[in-house]
């Protein structure tokens, strides 16, 4: 990660109407990486992203991207940066095609060849000549991404882009996300309400929660630390008994076990059970829920 | 800049207002020229084939014989007068002040709807330019190009004064187009009287003088285009600062009728007229007829239009330029 950032926020604060919304967000996107931005909602994800692209400006802070800052330098900023904030809303009137000329003559560096590659790389080519009014939400997001796309940025910012998709839809704009990241070597900043979906796409992940940044992290140092051992063993008193002496043990709620995952101690615990007479019927590790993770990160404040 | 004027131009035509406005138009010109049509059908007959002359004639007796009457407002005796000496100086002239013919037809139209039809029309395609980019979600994809704020807002502006440009052609092509099947395409050169002013009971005659009318309809147009441009350039703003078309549309309805009413019951609150909708009837001053309010000329009205577009052009692309979207 000696590179220069694809994307640098420091210090954004935003009040609106008296009221601190955003207070202090700092984060740095690396290129080739994609990187997550986690909190429940209306904890100001779509707020920051708002500023990161220009469309209100921050009390204070700055933000670069490709080096360029966003405020003195907008329109150089600009041709870092492709982007869909909250819903990918396009021109109903107006067919496919014709959305993304409108946005391609908009930045004459573009050059038209771009509009067929784009199409192909979100895979529209069928409908691209329908009007976007009769396209299904998959359908505008894809095409909301080949607009992003149409000036070739080193930045891409998608806002919850898995918002309203069905589970196949879901799946497909994750891979898709991750093959821009790796063979465009575009910095991808995703934006979601959901762990499951964050953990499965991204690189790094910003915690956020009332407007502050609390954790930035890798996803794999984040989970590992919270991963739990689910057991099913018996008899479930002595079991726990036994593995409370090693570790913190909570009760599930279907006659299970609870512990932390430490993997060089694992085996330790499970000899320890089967020697001590219990029988280990099953052990599994689990992720931990957004909800756990920020009772642990928050030190046992609530999301909402 | 020229490819930002062109995607609004496109988007303006898929949503096919501009088609809208000129079926309204195409709809309206027949329907007065059968109108003016039965009423030089009418006069005809009442008055068997005589001379317009003798018509005119008619007419300045009959003005004459209701000024005489003592149950007429002041007002209405104010403006009778000044009709009677106009009509006067078009008979001791020589001059038919309704021959019909296109032309003639166009410049009534044109007249008659300066003050509302017009800027009702120049309403329905301004006022969502800007507010439906917001309302639709749109704008958000607009403004995060590498374009200044500024520019893409000009971009709609000149959109605008081409749309005006086209709605004020139109309503040229059709009135002249449409009327001529019935009154023939003659009359370019019927001479008109020009540059009367009203100076408190007086018509001043004294810088009247006669136009051909192909020159008189050249004026009118011009100022018809003026009167668009800044009810058009209101519009734009009240399309900025409101994120809903209903509400610009309302506002501007509102002030139009209000303009309306007005013109025709301020005459004794002066300040009136420095409201944009008293000022809209700038034909008038070309024709001849009184105004609504003494001290009104066609340079004040046309500066109290200037001021208002001026200071709607400014509010709206400074608020644009700053403002946050949400
Ligand atoms: N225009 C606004 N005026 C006042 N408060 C706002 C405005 N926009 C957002 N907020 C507040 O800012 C907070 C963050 O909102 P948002 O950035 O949309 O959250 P998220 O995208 O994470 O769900 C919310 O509490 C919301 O109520
Ligand atoms: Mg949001």
């Amino acid at each position: 990660m000696s590179q220069s950032p694809a994307l640098e926020v420091e210090n954004l604060t935003k009040r609106i109407k008296g009221k601190q919304i955003i207070k202090g967000v700092s984060f740095t996107l690396f290129p080739g990486e994609v990187f997550g931005f986690l909190g429940p909602n209306g904890a100001g994800k779509t707020t920051t992203i708002r500023m990161i692209v220009g469309l209100i400006s921050p009390t204070s802070g700055t933000i670069k991207i490709g080096g360029r800052n966003v405020r003195t330098d907008f329109t150089e900023a600009m041709r870092h940066l492709g982007c869909i904030v909250e819903n990918p809303e396009l021109y109903p009137f107006l067919t496919g095609w014709e959305n993304l000329e409108h946005f391609a003559k908009m930045d004459p560096s573009i050059p038209k060849s771009r509009l067929q590659e784009v199409i192909t790389l979100v895979g529209l080519s069928n409908r691209i000549h329908d009007r976007v009014s009769t396209y299904s939400l998959g359908m505008r997001q894809r095409l909301g991404i080949a607009q992003a796309l149409l000036g070739r940025p080193k930045v891409l910012i998608l806002d919850e882009p898995t918002n309203g998709l069905d589970p196949a839809g879901i799946r497909e704009m994750r891979e898709f996300i991750r093959q821009l990241a790796r063979e465009e070597n575009l910095s991808v900043l995703v934006s979601s309400h959901l762990l499951s979906e964050i953990q499965l796409m991204c690189d790094r992940v910003a915690i956020i929660s009332k407007g502050s940044v609390i954790r930035t992290d890798s996803v794999q140092n984040l989970l590992a630390e919270q991963e739990r051992v689910i057991w099913k063993a018996e008899p479930l008193p002595l079991a726990k008994q036994l593995l409370s002496e090693e570790t913190e043990v909570t009760e599930g709620a279907d006659g299970t076990l609870i512990t932390l995952y430490n993997e060089p101690l694992l085996p330790d615990w499970n000899e320890k059970l089967v020697k001590g007479g219990v029988k280990v019927k099953e052990m599994r590790t689990q992720l931990p829920s957004l909800e756990d993770l920020f009772l642990e990160v928050t030190g046992g404040e609530s999301i909402d | 800049m020229i490819n930002l004027v062109r995607n609004e131009m496109l988007k303006l035509l898929r949503k096919k207002r501009l088609y809208v406005i000129v079926l309204i138009i195409a709809f309206l010109v027949p329907l007065f020229t059968y109108a003016q049509f039965k009423e030089i059908q009418d006069q005809r007959e009442k008055l068997g084939n005589q001379d317009w002359r003798t018509v005119l004639q008619q007419e300045i007796t009959d003005t004459q014989n209701r000024l005489s009457s003592s149950r007429i407002q002041d007002e209405w005796r104010k403006y009778l007068k000044i009709r009677l000496s106009q009509q006067q100086y078009y008979l001791e002239n020589d001059i038919d002040p309704r021959a019909p013919g296109a032309p003639t037809f166009m410049r009534i139209f044109v007249e008659n709807s300066i003050d509302l039809l017009l800027p009702l029309l120049v309403m329905v395609i301004v006022a969502d330019l800007v507010s439906s980019e917001a309302s639709g979600g749109t704008i958000k994809l607009l403004l995060t190009r590498p374009v200044k704020r500024w520019r893409i807002l000009l971009s709609k502006y000149l959109a605008m004064l081409l749309s005006v440009s086209f709605i004020v052609l139109s309503v040229a092509v059709l009135s002249y187009g449409i009327s001529g099947v019935v009154f023939g395409y003659g009359g370019w050169n019927m001479p008109l009287l020009t540059g009367f002013s009203v100076s408190g009971d007086e018509l001043i005659t004294d810088n009247v003088h006669i136009v051909p009318q192909w020159q008189y309809i050249l004026m009118e147009f011009g100022l018809v285009w003026y009167v668009c441009v800044i009810v058009g350039t209101l519009t734009f703003m009240l399309s900025v600062l409101l994120r809903s078309t209903a509400a610009v549309m309302g506002i501007m309805l509102a002030s139009l009728i209000a303009g309306a009413i007005l013109a025709n019951m301020v005459s004794s609150w002066e300040s009136a007229k420095y409201f944009f909708m008293v000022n809209l009837n700038l034909t008038n001053y070309v024709s001849g007829m009184a105004t609504p309010i003494e001290g009104m000329s066609l340079g004040f009205s046309m500066s109290v239009l200037a001021v208002w577009g001026i200071a709607g052009f400014i509010i709206a692309f400074v608020t644009f330029s700053k403002r946050d979207i949400y």
